[in-house]
């Protein structure tokens, strides 16, 4: 582990090869490759962009090209999909190693990951599962966000999950998993307002009660997404955080309470499938931004944690 | 029973949860896990399946994504039932998805319903290719003078270092033809070819390209990847083909931007 002997003070001695842009208070979007040239065509609006770190773990090829192209322009965020730091198995040194290059060469603005896991034994099964909240699973996933923030040298945003089950054998709430989690290991979070909405249904309870347990002050990022409607066995309704519409109005309630609370925390738009054209993602970027904006004057300096 | 051996494993350590929720995942028949349930005492049936769902259909996809023209061969209901077999059989290892399904067309060979289109491993085979010279290192490839300064006297013993995106692919069929004729979505003409076709699959910028190899040329070039020198190589292009051309063979490779480097062979 010869990553982990090099002292954190050589970092900032290495010369950057792309602009320290400021994310605080900006809105932005996923990176599709299908939009690139629609936005390369603009000329560097405001906004910044988030790429799922999995698919720039190639050796070369259009998609660095085209990273590059972006972070020459925007702040970018690197939001890992497949650590499994929410798994009871070690932590894939390859994939971490593979990760800490790509934020040493694209020197990201925010960097996160999910509390989930999606490897076990050797088979990825290339979803977001969930665990037991119990002190034996917190030990376990504080250990691999330590292993991370060592690796990277920074501390990342972990993001809360969607999710469709419970483990009767948990004996913390999620907030309170997560609390432990950001006291233990010094992470930040990213409070994904989608996810809360469709946990909160799926579950029974109150998302407003989530929010009032989660701690705010430590969010660096905000995700908002569409989610898909179905049935449980009981007939209710169950909700699928499927990625591949606009931004439900009630999730825009949420953010907008939320916003309200802690002032602007830079805010991404999701849209994973059925990828609509460049102008309708865009259109609910500038949505947020205009909820962002319309609460800076009430933003509290040194409020922006776990943000450059 | 089984659900006393549960209970001791979770008071042991309680992170079982992972072995105990995964092996429902992609086994249809299988009740889902003991291990979870939906909240306040409701089934968990609907509410797993939403897991099962998520992981097979974005294997599937996977899969689309990275075979378009077997895709458009066969149609998407036959390639979703296939891809389906596939993925609950060999689900991937590793967390790059770009790397899945370099067993697919092997799996397409074997597959019974695709045995009356035995050319659509091979067009699996080139679409495999593609994807992994798109994601292959980037290197300049050789200029054509660099052969020029090599003394006439060494050509025999020069050996080539392949660019990380060259692939050579063989097949009894014509089968680069019916892959560029289905790849885009245009729409697809009659396909006039009936010979085998061997494929030359580089990437020497950031356009994979995939050529039709004369003949004779895919032993040349497969004796210069292996290592061999252009001497063994050019034999092994006559051993392959009585028509093969080695002067029409070398420029069509460094077009081609199939190799980095020439350097003297060590005899």
């Amino acid at each position: 582990m010869n990553e982990l002997a090099i002292p954190r003070v050589t970092r900032p001695l290495v010369a950057s090869r792309f602009p320290a842009y400021p994310v605080a208070g900006l809105a932005g979007t996923s990176l599709k490759h299908e939009h690139l040239l629609s936005i390369l065509a603009e000329n560097a609006s405001r906004g910044f962009f988030e790429v799922h770190a999995e698919n720039y773990m190639g050796a070369g090829g259009p998609p660095h090209h085209s990273l590059a192209l972006i972070r020459r322009d925007y702040p970018v965020s690197l939001h890992g999909v497949c650590m499994s730091i929410g798994g009871p198995q070690p932590l894939d040194k390859a994939h971490l190693a593979r990760f800490k290059a790509l934020v040493d060469r694209y020197e990201p603005v925010l960097v996160s990951e999910h509390l989930a896991w999606s490897t076990h034994n050797s088979t990825y099964f290339n979803d977001l599962l969930p665990l037991p909240y119990t002190p034996a699973t917190l030990a376990r996933v504080a250990d691999h966000i330590d292993e991370v923030q060592e690796v990277i040298g920074r501390p990342i945003l972990v993001e809360n999950p969607s999710t469709y089950v419970v483990f009767p054998e948990s004996t913390m709430s999620e907030t309170e998993f997560i609390r432990a989690l950001v006291r233990r290991t010094g992470c930040g979070l990213l409070l994904d307002v989608n996810n809360v909405f469709v946990s909160a249904t799926n579950h029974g309870y109150s998302a407003l009660t989530y929010l009032a347990d989660f701690p705010l002050d430590h969010v660096g990022e905000i995700h908002l997404a569409g989610h898909a409607t179905q049935a449980d066995d009981e007939g209710d309704l169950l909700l699928i955080d499927s990625h591949d519409g606009p931004v439900a109005n009630g999730v825009w309630i949420l953010f907008e309470i939320v916003i309200g609370q802690s002032g602007p925390i830079p805010t991404l738009i999701e849209w994973d499938s059925a990828i609509p054209d460049w102008p309708i993602l865009k259109a609910e970027a500038v949505a947020a931004q205009a909820i962002l904006d319309r609460h800076s004057r009430e933003l509290l300096p040194g409020k922006a944690y776990a943000v450059r | 029973m089984q659900s006393a051996d549960r209970q001791v494993h979770y008071l042991g350590n309680h992170l079982g949860y992972a072995a105990d929720f995964t092996p429902a995942l992609l086994a249809p028949e299988r009740p889902s896990p003991a291990v979870v349930s939906g909240p306040n005492g409701k089934a968990a049936g609907k509410r797993y399946n939403v897991y099962r769902n998520n992981v097979t259909v974005s294997l599937i996809n996977a899969l689309a994504a990275a075979f378009p023209a077997t895709q458009r061969i066969t149609g998407a209901d036959f390639f979703r039932a296939m891809a389906r077999f596939h993925v609950r059989a060999t689900p991937p290892t590793s967390p790059l998805l770009f790397e899945y399904g370099h067993g697919f067309p092997d799996f397409i060979e074997r597959y019974e319903y695709a045995q009356p289109m035995p050319w659509l491993p091979d067009v699996a085979r080139i679409e495999r290719a593609w994807l992994d010279a798109y994601h292959a290192a980037d290197k300049v490839p050789l200029i054509p003078q660099a052969l020029a300064s090599i003394p006439p006297e060494n050509l025999a013993d020069t050996i080539f270092t392949p660019h990380p995106a060259t692939r050579i692919l063989r097949s009894q069929f014509p089968a680069i033809s019916i892959f560029a004729a289905n790849r885009n979505d245009g729409p697809v003409a009659r396909i006039e070819a009936t010979e085998p076709e061997d494929a030359l699959v580089t990437r020497p910028g950031l356009e994979v390209t995939v050529r039709h190899l004369p003949s004779g040329g895919a032993a040349f070039l497969s004796c210069l990847i292996a290592g061999g020198t252009l001497g063994i190589a050019a034999a092994a292009g006559y051993a392959g083909s009585s028509q093969f051309d080695l002067s029409a063979n070398i420029t069509g490779m460094i077009e081609a931007g199939a190799f980095t480097s020439a350097n003297q062979g060590v005899s």
